[in-house]
């Protein structure tokens, strides 16, 4: 067994005894802080700004077209490590929509946001950069069944973001151009 | 196709290390015996289609003992080994064949220089679309990707487009921007499935699969072309977009199509069945099986099936409903319409059950056009297994013999029926419905369940597991892929508390185990003597079949099977 070490405690001194000294130095920080700048946010009227690269909810994406960018390949589910990640892939069939080439999208897309643990995960694996964690941090519900978002919800959530790569409009344009040539 | 025959072996040298390896047979197959299988990357080669060579990804380097010219002596080195004359370039490992004292290099550095650079070309007009592609997983494209490319493109030019959606056929999609030429499915068509309607037209960058005008790729084997494909370019229609295939559960299984019993895989997610492919089996399906086998599973997830057990057309427990049996077994004057759709253990309780109640058993023959391939006449999975266990002692007809004239006469009282409606089988249940009792055990609605007095709904060959004796008397296990409908146990588990119940015995509460079963059924079962269910291999266990040499079984040839042509004659 450790040794007990048994401390003497050390008499006051007379200043502590009128404790006169410690009274003038806590108000005078009191007074110091009445005139700085208050710290206190008045959430949620107020809320706080959040930094880039936060992981908040996790949200699907459109493109600065508007086209859906997800293509259900259900990397996302696979990696997710809670399993919260539930896709339904589906065909596009329309042969004249202007989507036809890309061939593939979801048909449902659910997050349990009660398993998710915003580890970001399915934002590193998406190679169509199509599921984003975002600012958006609080969320509340009366059900479970209201805390798994569906497709149109995470939509809603993402938003549209900058497409930097064109992917799929260069796969267009260069199949117009074959056709063009035969 | 390439026939080895293990009967010489030679002696190489696989980088340094002496192997002994089957005489005659390539270097990737040798390899593969060598268990340096995955040292050379391949993609045209298949082991059951001809060698072609066309997509040189397998090279390795060869180098053969070198003999003096003008003698015939073979030189040696300084230390007395034989002096190795190696190639001066890469060779096929495919359309390389081995021989006595050659050496194999798989891994030198110029090795994989070779094969990253055929990966880069077989790369420049690959779209590149993994996210959306099926075989994403499967694919050999992306595998060897990521083994010898590069991770980025030189390839500046705009890539060549072409159709994305073919339909070859009524099962069969062709995605031609990803089809890297290797024509296994062109071999295929031509050398298996003898239906030769693939081909490539045009030249350079712009070849593509094509079917011959007017014609499309719909045999019952198209879809073999998909699993030989070793990219994503061939798909199944029915698969396609459904689910990626890492999440999928592979179990083992047989095909319940015919007499053939091919080996096959169950690929499933949470009980729910996607697809099933074949396995390698060479004593009994190669590496192929037919598309109609393929779809069997979709039977199972129709409205109509049984799904409780019942007694007088109301659902009850199993408990009750194996009282209610009780009582009409012990009645007697029982008639049993046993079924070769039956797996062998579920045979052999039905055997135990007809001993101890006196019953007579019939079976009919399920009979169709055979293809000469894999599809056999006998449209049952276990026939043989019905003789094994002693069910009959003579071939099936396609009618009821003694037994119907029994029923109609009305000296059977009761009557046990498999997976079979009386209706087809012209027994009118609703004249004698005063006169017989059925026990109907079957999968789904008809007009025999609607008449049953008792009801015992059996489970798809998914959902449990057991074996099948083939036509060449191959003994061959299924497993469980996918969990049965809620409260419904296994045939073998309602066959084994029925005989509990006809013997007054305490029920066994857990599912009857193979192992216990077996080891009664190989005491009981001649032929079945030295089996164990553990040990039964993937492969199938041979069974003695001496003993029924003069039977004249349906089945004529086919990939597999010779009929026995002495006794057909005589």
């Amino acid at each position: 067994m450790a040794k007990t070490k048994v401390l003497e405690r050390k008499p006051l001194t007379f200043s502590e005894k009128t404790y006169i000294p410690q009274i003038a130095s806590g108000l005078a920080a009191t007074f110091v802080n009445m005139f700085k700048k208050s710290v206190t946010l008045e959430y949620p009227e107020v809320r706080p700004v959040i930094p880039e690269n936060y992981r908040g909810v996790p949200t699907l994406v459109k493109d600065p077209k508007g086209r859906v960018k997800c293509v259900s390949c259900q990397l996302c589910e696979f990696v997710c490590p809670p399993k919260a990640i539930r896709i339904k892939p589906s065909e596009i069939v329309d042969e004249e929509s202007d989507r036809a080439h890309i061939e593939k999208e979801p048909a449902a897309f659910d997050i349990n946001m009660l398993r998710c643990i915003y580890c970001g995960l399915c934002q590193e694996v998406c190679p169509e950069e199509a599921i984003f964690l975002q600012d958006s941090f609080s969320l509340s519900g009366y059900t479970r069944e209201e805390m798994v978002f569906g497709k149109e919800k995470l939509l809603k959530l993402g938003g549209t973001l900058p497409d930097n790569h064109f992917k799929w409009d260069k796969k267009k344009s260069a199949e117009e151009n074959t056709e063009k040539d035969h | 196709m390439l026939e080895i025959k293990v009967t010489d072996t030679v002696t190489i040298n696989v980088d340094g290390e002496l192997a002994q390896v089957p005489k005659g047979v390539n270097v990737i197959e040798a390899m593969r015996v060598v268990g340096k299988e995955k040292e050379i990357p391949h993609y045209c080669y298949h082991p059951k289609l001809s060698v072609v060579g066309n997509c040189r990804m397998c090279l390795v380097e060869v180098g053969n003992p070198m003999r003096d010219r003008q003698t015939g002596e073979a030189i040696l080195e300084e230390n007395g080994e034989p002096k190795i004359g190696w190639a001066p370039k890469p060779v096929i490992g495919c359309a390389t064949n081995v021989s006595e004292g050659m050496h194999v290099r798989t891994n030198t550095p110029n090795l994989i220089d070779c094969r990253n650079g055929v990966t880069e070309f077989l790369l420049i007009n690959h779209p590149l679309d993994c996210p959306i592609c099926d075989q994403a997983g499967e694919c050999r494209l992306q595998e060897f990707s990521a083994e010898h490319g590069r991770g980025y493109s030189r390839f500046k030019e705009e890539k060549n487009v072409k159709p994305k959606r073919t339909r070859l056929g009524p099962r069969v999609t062709l995605d031609d921007e990803r089809c890297i030429l290797c024509s296994r499915c062109v071999r295929f068509s031509q050398e298996v499935a003898k239906d030769d309607v693939l081909g490539f037209v045009d030249r350079g960058t712009y070849s593509t699969l094509t079917c011959y005008p007017g014609k499309e790729l719909s045999n019952n084997y198209s879809l073999n072309t998909v699993d030989i494909c070793p990219v994503g370019a061939l798909t199944s229609t029915d698969f396609r977009f459904k689910m990626r295939v890492w999440f999928l559960k592979r179990t083992h299984s047989i095909c319940t199509e015919s007499s053939v019993g091919a080996n096959t895989e169950i690929w499933s997610r949470e009980g729910k069945i996607y697809r099933i492919t074949p396995r390698r089996n060479d004593a009994v399906n190669d590496t192929w099986m037919t598309d109609s086998g393929r779809g069997l599973f979709k039977e199972f997830e129709s409205e109509d099936r049984l799904t409780s057990y019942s007694v007088d057309q109301v659902a009850k427990s199993l408990d009750d409903a194996v009282v209610a049996t009780r009582a009409l077994l012990k009645a007697g004057s029982v008639g049993v319409i046993g079924s070769a759709h039956s797996s062998v253990e579920e045979q052999y309780l039905l055997q135990k059950i007809i001993k101890q109640t006196d019953a007579t058993c019939e079976m009919v023959q399920h009979i169709g056009e055979g293809d000469g391939l894999l599809l056999s006449e006998d449209r049952t999975p276990n026939l043989r297994g019905a003789f094994i266990n002693g069910l009959i002692k003579q071939l099936p007809e396609r009618e009821l013999g003694q037994l119907k004239a029994s029923i109609e006469g009305g000296s059977i009282k009761t009557l046990l029926v498999f997976n079979q409606d009386l209706e087809q089988l012209g027994i009118d249940l609703g004249k004698l419905k005063e006169s017989i009792q059925v026990i109907y055990f079957g999968n789904s609605k008809n007009t025999t369940s609607e008449r049953a007095k008792v009801i015992f709904p059996s489970l798809s060959v998914f959902e449990k597991e057991g074996t099948f004796v083939n036509q060449n008397f191959i003994l061959q296990k299924f497993k469980q892929a996918v969990l049965p409908p809620v409260g419904l146990m296994s045939e073998c588990g309602v066959l084994k508390a029925i005989l509990h119940e006809l013997n007054n015995e305490a029920p066994e509460t857990a599912m009857p185990f193979m192992d216990e079963l077996w080891s009664e059924i190989s005491e009981n079962v001649e032929i079945l003597k030295s089996v164990k269910w553990s040990a039964i291999p993937e492969e199938g266990f041979a069974l003695e079949d001496a003993s029924f040499a003069s039977m004249n079984f349906v089945e004529t040839q086919n990939l597999k099977y010779k009929p026995n042509l002495v006794s057909k004659t005589v």
